[in-house]
């Protein structure tokens, strides 16, 4: 055990990396939801701070910042004070097990896909506290919506992925990425969407509605609940709420494309064309982590696209949804695996 | 873990052989954890004090009063609320450990002896359960008004 020393070392590393990355990818993303927002409704988006406006995450960071704390005098102060905490931690401990690149994980423990869904659920807990402790009737309907919400969605999330566990025989990351390697015919590339597609649709919904995004965001619905669980949150605490939102976004994105994308494996046909021109190196360590970034930037920008293009769902309808739609759907998916899986293991 | 070391690049954390030891594994997500939540906790202080430090803490009762779109809160917000919400919690832990215990049987899939035999015990696992789900649908458990 001399080497525990260097093992701590690279573990803290890795930790610092993820963490820059992440609350990186949140600034980013800021940013792109503006301007794609901007672009969208035919205007210009954040301009001026910086070229494009690229700066003006940064900018709102600092204001935020130095804003004034207020805490309202009729709230549970410590629920309160603990409550934008218990939403940001889960949502950035998601990212412990998702492989960026071969072994570019935190940690590659042997359920990595029960460790994601289970934390990723203990966000809920955050947003209910702060609609408890808010004691505003606004955040509390907040609050219960969205509790009711993620927990009927979970349930279809949890199904959904069977499909994928029956071909990749294993809860580990790094074993679902592997499992997709290879080719169908040189050039369909093995990847989970294609024999899981229904399974892809009804996790992708899921994470929708899991990550409060906007078809689905009813538990902070502007022009009804004002800003939901955290109308009486101002400052940073507010913008922890935030980030937690951004970040629980970008580990959706993350997860979809592990599973169903293939994660870190290049793309068919054009990726050995382009990993043909560079050195060896580059392609063995920054190529994996390349590819799954890119493949990740695609469904963030899908996560925009989808806010400015579909309106919101009504609660009756979003429940009916989740219960009688999605969950028939995700059982309907095992089914039909189970029997390609047999006929294909025969 | 199983995979800890193994793989195209030959990085093996720091040459520290860690096997089969599972617990070890979650020694990393631990410290994560640690230095996400000290991240948190500083964050949350630092607002604290910059509130008061650059003298913008001038507390009013309008101001620290619980917002109602500009108006005197009419009564305390927490209230009894719809028994829905009961309802969707009991159905959620109901459905979700059927959930859990179909996770096992979907890993080992493949390892059933006639494949055919795993595949047919689940069917009828599902039947049972959807013979629930029929039921509490009929009862409008699953309708919101």
């Amino acid at each position: 055990m001399e080497n525990i020393g260097l093992y701590l070392l690279i573990i803290i590393l890795k930790i610092i990396g993820i963490i820059t990355v992440a609350l990186g990818g949140v600034t980013v993303m800021n940013w792109v939801e503006r301007k794609v927002c901007g672009h969208i409704q035919h205007r210009h988006g954040p301009l001026y701070v910086g070229p494009l406006g690229i700066f003006q995450p940064i900018a709102d960071g600092l204001k935020l910042f130095l804003k004034e704390d207020i805490t309202p005098t009729n709230v549970d102060r410590v629920l309160f004070i603990a409550a934008p905490l218990m939403a940001f931690v889960p949502a950035l401990l998601t990212f412990a097990v998702i492989p960026v690149g071969p072994h570019l994980m935190i940690s590659d423990i042997n359920i990595g896909l029960v460790y994601i869904l289970s934390v990723s659920s203990l966000g809920v807990f955050g947003i209910v506290m702060a609609g408890w402790a808010s004691n505003n009737k606004y955040a509390l309907l907040g609050g219960l919506r969205s509790s009711a919400q993620m927990i009927s969605y979970e349930i279809s999330l949890g199904l959904s992925v069977i499909g994928v566990l029956m071909y990749s025989g294993s809860l580990s990351m790094t074993k679902i990425v592997m499992a997709q390697q290879g080719l169908w015919f040189g050039f369909i590339p093995k990847w989970f969407v294609i024999p899981q597609f229904l399974g892809f649709i009804l996790f992708l919904v899921a994470a929708f509605a899991e990550t409060n995004r906007l078809p689905f965001d009813l538990p902070e619905a502007e022009s009804e609940l004002v800003a939901g669980y955290f109308v009486e949150y101002g400052s940073l605490r507010w913008a922890m709420f935030m980030m937690a939102e951004y970040v629980a976004m970008i580990s959706a994105s993350c997860v979809v494309v592990t599973l169903f994308f293939g994660g870190w494996l290049p793309l068919p046909v054009i990726g050995p064309m382009i990993e043909g021109l560079l050195p060896a190196g580059v392609v063995l360590y920054a190529m994996p982590v390349v590819w799954f970034l890119s493949k990740v930037a695609v469904f963030m920008f899908f996560f925009v696209w989808v806010r400015w293009t579909f309106p919101r769902l009504r609660y009756d309808q979003l429940m009916s949804l989740g219960w009688k739609v999605l969950l028939p759907l995700a059982i309907f998916n095992i089914f039909i695996s189970g029997i390609l899986r047999v006929i294909q293991l025969n | 873990m199983v995979s800890f070391c193994a793989g195209p690049s030959s990085f093996s954390e720091g040459g520290l052989i860690v096997g089969e030891n599972l617990i070890l594994g979650y020694l990393p997500i631990f410290i994560f954890l640690l230095c996400i939540f000290f991240l948190g906790a500083v964050m949350l202080i630092a607002s604290q004090i910059f509130g008061y430090v650059a003298g913008r803490h001038y507390p009013t009762d309008e101001k620290s009063s619980t917002y109602e779109c500009g108006m005197i809160p009419i009564k305390d917000a927490r209230q009894r609320f719809d028994i829905r919400f009961y309802l969707v919690a009991m159905l959620f832990i109901v459905f979700d450990i059927e959930v859990v215990f179909m996770y096992p049987w979907a890993i080992l899939f493949e390892k059933f002896d006639p494949v055919i035999f795993g595949f047919i015990e689940m069917v009828i696992f599902i039947v049972i359960l959807l013979l629930g789900y029929v039921y509490i649908w009929r009862k409008g458990a699953l309708s919101w008004r």
